[in-house]
């Protein structure tokens, strides 16, 4: 099913001049408006201090904002974020099954009552064999999995992820890129992507939010047209040069001077 | 040359890793007890070439003649200062826990506190027993107040830090998920402090021994129901030397077995998680 164009989804989180100041005078992020719609996949991408990290606090609401509102549709719910960390940050003492089991038990519910699931979620992720297993016995990419598969068990209206494959190989990264597309593709959900690859941004996303340091600003927004799935042809394609070329001249601006 | 396909392949270096294996899984047993009997065989040699009278220094075997002579003395003795030990263990556990526990819920308590457990534990429990002893009516109680002075403070230490140092993007996990204090705790906390509380707890173990048997030393009435180092004061009035001994082994055998036992349940406990009870594969 092809998801309805961009403006036709239903909306999930707005976010309206958002600015985030630290003792009161050291800006992590300045004026950031951000409106995120059902099925989005949108990037936030820029250099180190741009208040990327910061954006994804507030959103996850870790932290409050200085000035600005972040607005979730129709309300904030019991079941709005799962989130995925740079570290896959799995609870080492539990294994595969029981750290995706941590949304829900959280919230009350057996292991029996959401086994199902808890499968689905690790089928999807490729790791159904894997149920009984320590997170030690795990490559770093089937940590991230496992990760993934916790954030999304849960069904939840958006999915923040902080640059989740930074730390891993780029084999490992450009499988992990594909696997989540399908997920993507299969599930719909909405995901808010923090990375400072342009290409690994262009690969993704349906939109790109470029942004600055010093102090963090969002300094474009980059439309990527390009039809989901997509395949590992679209990394060759000239579509996709064109679009990270695109991309990485708004973030050679976003930086101004040389870094 | 090819590799024939069902040859196992050994180089000089896998067979001197193999050598190496097999010298470590004997040796860490063998040598050990070859030095033990080079000593006890000096020690006994040390005796009669210089023809030191028993009431000096007994030779091995009649230290052993004792231990078995006087085993059923010994022995309730034995059962007397493991039972302090023991007890003040288990408070040494529920206390330290607990107060680690309360002072990682609330940084109140931790201010308040944390500078009087440093104190007590600072102190030398030598000089804070002879008080106790004023104060407390039973010998029992006190022993064991002592035993438990020595023996909380690596386990609050250990816990308190093992309770801190939850992964911090775990933490940030259980706020998004909106979990209570008491699920962060038990779910988050408590097994991220386990591994620290086992080693505050091996430590501890040996401890609640030392301060079992130093608070003997210091309250030092006998009769019945007496403990190991009592036993040992007694001994030495009496020119006893042999039972000295042996009470002293026992002692140090009971030292050892704790430390064994606890090592044991930590290993236990972390075998299948913990980086401390991996064994690497190269």
């Amino acid at each position: 099913m092809k998801p309805p164009p961009l403006g036709q989804r239903p909306p999930v989180l707005d976010m309206s001049n958002v600015t985030k100041t630290f003792n009161g005078n050291v800006v992590a992020l300045r004026d950031m408006n951000l409106s995120v719609n059902e099925g989005d996949f949108i990037s936030l991408l820029g250099p180190s201090g741009c208040g990327k990290s910061t954006a994804l606090r507030l959103i996850a609401g870790l932290s409050i904002p200085s000035s600005g509102r972040i607005n979730w549709a129709g309300g904030q719910s019991e079941n709005d974020l799962g989130v995925v960390f740079q570290e896959p940050t799995l609870m080492p003492w539990a294994t595969v099954a029981q750290n995706v089991w941590l949304p829900f038990r959280l919230k009350g519910k057996s292991y029996a009552s959401v086994k199902d699931d808890i499968m689905e979620a690790l089928r999807l992720v490729g790791l159904e064999k894997f149920l009984e297993a320590y997170p030690r016995e795990l490559s770093g990419g089937m940590k991230m999995r496992v990760s993934i598969a916790r954030a999304m068990v849960t069904k939840p209206r958006l999915i923040l992820m902080d640059e989740p494959f930074a730390a891993l190989d780029e084999i490992t990264r450009f499988r992990l890129n594909n696997d989540l597309l399908a997920l993507k593709s299969k599930i719909g959900c909405t995901v808010i992507f923090v990375t400072h690859s342009v290409f690994e941004s262009v690969f993704l996303s349906d939109r790109i939010v470029v942004m600055a340091a010093r102090p963090g600003r969002v300094i474009r927004e980059v439309q990527v047209d390009a039809p989901y799935p997509r395949s590992e042809e679209f990394r060759t394609s000239a579509e996709y040069a064109a679009l990270c070329r695109q991309t990485s001249e708004a973030l050679h601006d976003a930086m101004g001077e040389p870094a | 040359m090819s590799i024939a396909e069902n040859q196992p392949l050994f180089d000089a270096e896998d067979l001197r890793r193999q050598r190496a294996a097999r010298f470590d899984r004997f040796g860490k047993w063998l040598l050990p007890v070859a030095v033990m009997i080079a000593l006890i065989w000096f020690w006994d040699r040390l005796v009669v070439w210089n023809e030191i009278p028993h009431f000096i220094l007994p030779r091995p075997g009649l230290v052993l003649e004792t231990l078995i002579k006087d085993w059923p003395m010994l022995f309730d003795a034995l059962l007397v200062t493991l039972q302090i030990t023991m007890m003040a263990l288990a408070v040494a556990v529920i206390g330290g826990v607990g107060l680690a526990v309360a002072f990682t819920q609330s940084r109140l308590v931790e201010m308040s506190f944390y500078p009087y457990a440093v104190i007590l534990q600072v102190t030398p429990v030598v000089s804070i027993a002879p008080l106790i002893f004023i104060y407390v009516d039973s010998r029992t109680a006190g022993l064991l107040i002592c035993a438990w002075l020595v023996a909380f403070f690596p386990i609050l230490a250990n816990t308190t830090l093992g309770l801190n140092s939850a992964d911090h993007n775990l933490r940030d996990l259980f706020r998004i998920y909106g979990a209570t204090r008491w699920q962060t705790l038990r779910y988050l906390r408590l097994p991220s402090a386990l591994p620290y509380f086992l080693g505050g707890l091996r430590i501890a173990g040996g401890l609640a021994l030392i301060g079992a048997v130093v608070a003997e030393y210091v309250a030092g009435t006998g009769g019945i129901g007496s403990g190991l180092a009592f036993r040992i004061l007694e001994a030495g009035y009496r020119l006893n030397i042999p039972r000295m001994f042996a009470a002293l082994i026992l002692i140090a055998v009971t030292g050892v077995v704790i430390f064994a036992g606890l090592s044991f349940l930590s290993h236990m406990l972390l075998r299948k998680w913990h980086e401390s009870a991996l064994k690497r594969e190269t």
